[in-house]
């Protein structure tokens, strides 16, 4: 079918309309005016398209032409993404900053990925064959952290004809041929998908692996699992886009595609720099090499803000279905809602609630179902991990984006002001986050960690909530008047939020801590915690106990004590500690 | 080419409508003529068939449906650009209004400007010294960065944004006589009276020749308020990565700019999102606070520092709210402290700075200067809880360290935060006062500062004596 063309009549921010043609498909991808912007049709009636431009509209006249290109948009996948920055429609960063310098100019052609580096292809598969989607023909290894799998597109099958040597190609040449029925079919390294469209799988799998991440807060209190979708709601200031940078930098997946949607320049430019510079400790490579970046910052166009949300997912259902675990952070879905309201509004739609449109809901769900674990057509497992920033305005949980958000995840880190006040980091507040997977999760804790990892993080976890219903008390009444039972649970929570919850991203030790320290942490602490309960029932005076110093040093262990060989420094804090409190309680017992 | 248009078809507050307009593009600039000879520009901001909708900078005032010349300019909204703009004043719009003339154009460029290329930026990491304690030790501005004062209608936020522009200079930096340094100052519908704080303060402290300043007063049009930040930024784009210049913006009053967006967007009839603003209010901030940073081919820097007085003193409100979450952290001003006499009322709470993890510290500043910074912020949040534990029961029934809690606050608040109009502390008199401040408590609070750092800088309160 002959490409459409229409001419454009009407231009209002983003949003261009266009007639003078029927045949444009809904969500195809179009090239606006005489500069050939991309955008893509989101609305057709009788004789008019509405057009959303991924970029500037700026003089764009009247009765300039706009052609379709027959498909809908789609981005290209093959080697060469990771380690790759791109913008919110696949195209890179770094060649467009060589063609137009340090400004991004309009209607830029660049290549998605770069289509004359050789790679060094070992073929898997052999003549004769028969394949069917999503199988492995070829592997190439794409950075020293990762062998990028070829695999047959998902929706072709067949008998395979001929296959290309081992050797150098380039993503556009035609590895092997495939006989379908009667036609045959020329399979490229590169294929490309349409972004508003999950990749199919062959099942789904029950969630039971965590995705461990180092940050006690989230692996002990309110885990996340591999395949799961949690969600990080916080004012500005509460730490979002550093939580999210922390979890790039140390969660166990072994690729993290970073979206940063609508946020500040600087800080993608500070992944990048420093995902260059940060050697991940399992490997001894740079961070980077498992990592790719979407940038849209504010300021760049917002339909193309709209965009970066699918073209990341996408991304990442490219490499789980190599059996790869993808993590995804998406910083912030706040303000690819807003560009949603934004479109929506320029469409003059019926607002629902503060002005988003009343497809959030849905669009949301869409974004969120597409993580999850996952059996792939070629039988490997892989997952997509969903991490969402939520900018709630004026950082009132009650808005329609973080509210309709909780529908679609099972873990939620509640970011809290008034402890980013205080400069208690992560802010993850605990009384009000929460974690669904926590019973998928706990046979595998229990395999992998400690028998009684959970039974010891509900210990703590009803330490704090007694704390919080004090905290109300004291408020009142200060905490002198408290009898010493109550006091002295004050004091373990305290240990507890200084000590455990509270942890320094810029400590070398400290920034990522393994679950077998966490678990020995909690040791600690509940042992501490059935201690000054001891003393409590003796009738000790409090007072000796703080005096004593022992709760500094449980609150000191992040620093005291490293990662590696941990055993001999806890058990000797654990007899210290016994013996501080028996000389308490019993006077000079050596 | 020059077809002129007679007549208007509608007019709707700050917007004229033109029909049968053929050959015309978004965001064109257009000038209307009044029969009275009277020329003012505007813009075209959308175009729906032979129909376009233009913006009138000057407000619509005196124009009727018939008696008006319109032509349309066959060019976006462009500025002038030059070296010689250093010292002169311009209107809104880029006009200059001194008296002195038009300067020779070296360059003319699109103020809406284009989007920095994130792969093209470099990470902003140098600390700039303003010699005010509150902003150098815990919410340090760095250059590039943009970080705005929140303040209130009558806090001293015209006074401290001063204040920053006249002490602030890179320690250690390669620009020790000045040369490389400039001031683009955009003030949107602020009072004559402060535009001429502004311009006296810049002429008493002998920097009047390196500042650009672009007036938009309150009596002014409103429209002309939404193009002026982004002339004062193509400027400073200008000065910064074609002369190398580093370049300080201070925008006032961003409120005033936003409530302009929200009047031109209700005349076109748009759907509102929240408290009545339009539903790109973020990205239309986005646009102008975005443009603030240093990019790797070129040696200057733009730093921003808006300023915008929030409506009932409520930092929730969208302008703020948005503000905080497009740039790099916010300097807070306390009414509380305001009341109480205190200068600058930096309410360090919620005061932040996101830059300044990777700006201070050694090498940068002094290496205590990051655990220090944490320590006061958390001993400063104790000292609130005891406040308002104390406004409960009474300061007497609190307990021995809830009091030395709230002698450190009382202290805090008349050594380290209140300072001269003119004093100007070096970053290790601001940090050794910390530390100072710090002996007031007990070692054992100090649960933010790491051992090493403990040891070598924490003075008991009796070995300060000696």
């Amino acid at each position: 079918m002959a490409n459409s063309q229409g001419k454009i009549f009407g231009i209002n921010g983003p949003v261009v309309t266009v007639k003078g043609c029927d045949s444009f498909e809904m969500q195809e991808m179009v090239y606006v005016g005489n500069e050939e912007l991309i955008g893509e049709v989101i609305g057709v009636t009788q004789d008019t398209a509405i057009v959303q431009v991924y970029e500037e509209t700026t003089g764009l006249r009247k009765g300039e032409p706009v052609k379709g290109t027959g498909g809908p948009l789609s981005i290209t996948l093959a080697p060469g993404i990771i380690s790759n920055i791109f913008d919110g429609i696949e195209r890179p960063l770094k060649d467009i900053r060589n063609i137009s310098g340090s400004f991004i100019e309009r209607g830029l052609k660049v290549n998605n990925l770069d289509e004359e580096k050789l790679w060094d292809i070992k073929i898997k598969a052999i003549k004769g064959d028969y394949v069917t989607g999503g199988e492995v023909i070829a592997v190439t290894q794409e950075t020293s952290l990762l062998e990028h799998r070829i695999m047959i597109p998902p929706n072709v099958s067949g008998i395979i004809s001929w296959i290309a040597p081992d050797g150098k190609y380039k993503i556009s040449d035609v590895i092997a041929k495939i006989i379908s029925g009667e036609d045959t079919i020329d399979v490229t390294i590169k294929q490309r998908w349409p972004i508003k469209k999950a990749r199919p799988y062959a099942k789904r799998e029950p969630i039971s692996k965590p995705l461990v991440t180092g940050q006690r807060v989230i692996d002990t209190m309110f885990p996340l699992a591999k395949g799961g979708a949690a969600a990080i709601p916080g004012g500005f200031g509460t730490g979002k886009t550093m939580t999210q940078h922390q979890l790039a930098k140390w969660c166990d997946a072994d690729i993290i595609v970073y979206i940063g949607c609508g946020e500040r320049g600087n800080e993608m430019t500070q992944v990048l720099d420093e995902f260059s510079e940060l050697i991940d400790p399992k490997s001894q490579r740079p961070l980077l090499d498992r990592t790719v970046l979407i940038a849209n910052t504010s300021n760049m166009p917002v339909a193309a803000r709209e965009a970066s949300i699918y073209t990341g997912v996408t991304l990442a259902e490219y490499y789980r279905d190599m059996g790869y675990d993808v993590a995804l952070m998406a910083d912030s879905t706040s303000r690819w809602a807003e560009a949603l309201r934004e479109i929506s509004g320029r469409l003059e739609e019926m607002p629902a609630e503060e002005g988003f449109p009343a497809y959030l809901a849905s669009r949301l769900s869409a974004f969120y179902e597409r993580a999850g674990y996952v059996t792939n057509l070629n039988a490997t497992e892989g997952s997509v991990s969903i991490i969402g920033a939520v900018s709630p305005q004026g950082g009132d949980f009650s808005e329609p984006v973080t509210q309709n958000t909780k529908r679609f995840i099972r873990c939620f880190w509640a970011l809290d002001k008034s402890l980013a006040y205080s400069r208690h980091y992560p802010a993850i507040q605990w009384l009000t986050s929460y974690s669904e997977y926590l019973g998928e999760l706990e046979d595998w804790y229990a395999d992998n960690v400690s028998g009684d990892f959970i039974e010891k993080r509900n210990a703590i976890m009803a330490i704090l909530q007694e704390e919080s219903s004090l905290m109300e008390i004291v408020k009142l009444i200060g905490a002198d008047v408290l009898p010493d039972s109550q006091k002295a649970t004050l004091e373990v929570a305290r240990t507890i939020r200084a000590g455990f919850l509270q942890q320094n991203a810029f400590h070398a030790d400290d920034t990522y801590v393994p679950l077998e320290k966490q678990n020995k942490m909690m040791d600690i602490i509940l042992l501490f915690d059935r201690r000054i309960k001891q003393c409590v029932e003796k009738g000790v005076v409090l007072s000796r106990v703080k005096e004593s110093g022992v709760a500094d040093d449980i609150i000191r262990i992040k620093y005291s004590i490293g990662n590696e060989n941990i055993d001999a420094p806890f058990k000797a804090l654990a007899e210290k500690i016994n013996q501080t409190f028996d000389g308490i309680m019993y006077g000079r017992a050596k | 080419m020059a077809i002129e248009y007679m007549g208007l078809n509608n007019i709707q507050g700050p917007l004229a409508v033109i029909e049968g307009v053929d050959d015309t593009f978004y965001e064109e600039m257009v000038t209307v003529t009044l029969d009275s000879g009277e020329k003012r520009i505007g813009r075209v901001i959308e175009i729906s068939g032979d129909k376009a909708v233009i913006q009138v900078f000057e407000g619509t005032s005196d124009l009727s449906l018939t008696n008006t010349k319109t032509k349309f300019m066959g060019e976006p909204m462009r500025l002038p650009l030059s070296r010689e703009m250093l010292g002169r004043t311009l209107d809104g719009a880029g006009r200059p209004i001194d008296g002195l003339g038009d300067y020779f154009a070296d360059e003319i460029r699109d103020v809406n400007g284009q989007p920095i290329n994130p792969v093209s930026r470099d990470y902003p990491n140098n600390f700039i010294q303003t010699g005010i304690s509150s902003i150098d030790c815990l919410a340090t501005l760095i250059r590039g960065q943009k970080l705005p004062i929140f303040s209130g209608d009558g806090m001293p936020h015209d006074e401290l944004a001063m204040q920053i522009a006249r002490q602030a200079k890179v320690v250690d930096g390669d620009d020790k006589s000045g040369e490389k340094f400039a001031i683009v100052f955009a003030a949107m519908g602020v009072k004559h009276d402060v535009a001429n704080y502004f311009r006296k303060s810049f002429e008493e402290s002998g920097v009047l020749g390196k500042v650009v300043m672009f007036l938009n007063l309150s009596n002014d049009p409103v429209v002309e308020r939404i193009i002026t930040p982004r002339c004062a930024l193509t400027a400073a784009e200008y000065l910064a990565f074609k002369h190398n210049m580093h370049v300080l913006v201070i925008l006032t009053d961003m409120t005033s700019y936003a409530e302009a967006l929200r009047e031109v967007s209700s005349s076109k009839g748009e759907i509102p999102s929240r408290k009545g603003f339009p539903g790109y209010l973020y990205s239309d901030l986005a646009s102008l606070y975005e443009r603030a940073g240093i990019v790797k081919d070129a040696e200057g820097s733009v730093t921003q520092v808006p300023i915008l007085t929030m409506p009932n003193d409520d930092i929730t409100h969208p302008i703020p709210d948005l503000t905080g979450y497009i740039t790099e952290g916010q300097i807070v001003l306390g009414r509380d402290l305001s009341l109480k006499g205190v200068y600058p009322p930096v309410s360090i709470l919620p005061s932040l700075s996101r830059l300044m993890k990777d700006g201070i510290g050694e090498g940068f500043t002094r290496e205590d200067h990051s655990d220090l910074a944490n320590q006061l912020f958390a001993a400063y949040s104790k000292v609130e809880d005891a406040k308002s534990l104390a406004s409960v029961i009474g300061e007497d029934e609190l307990s021995e360290m809830d009091k030395k809690y709230i002698a450190f606050g009382r202290e805090f608040d008349s050594q380290f935060l209140t300072q001269g109009h003119n004093e100007n502390r070096s970053i290790n008199e601001t940090l050794d006062l910390g530390w100072k401040l710090l002996a007031m408590l007990p070692k054992g609070e100090l649960d933010r500062v790491s051992d090493e750092i403990l040891e070598k800088y924490y003075k008991s309160a009796e070995e300060n004596a000696e």
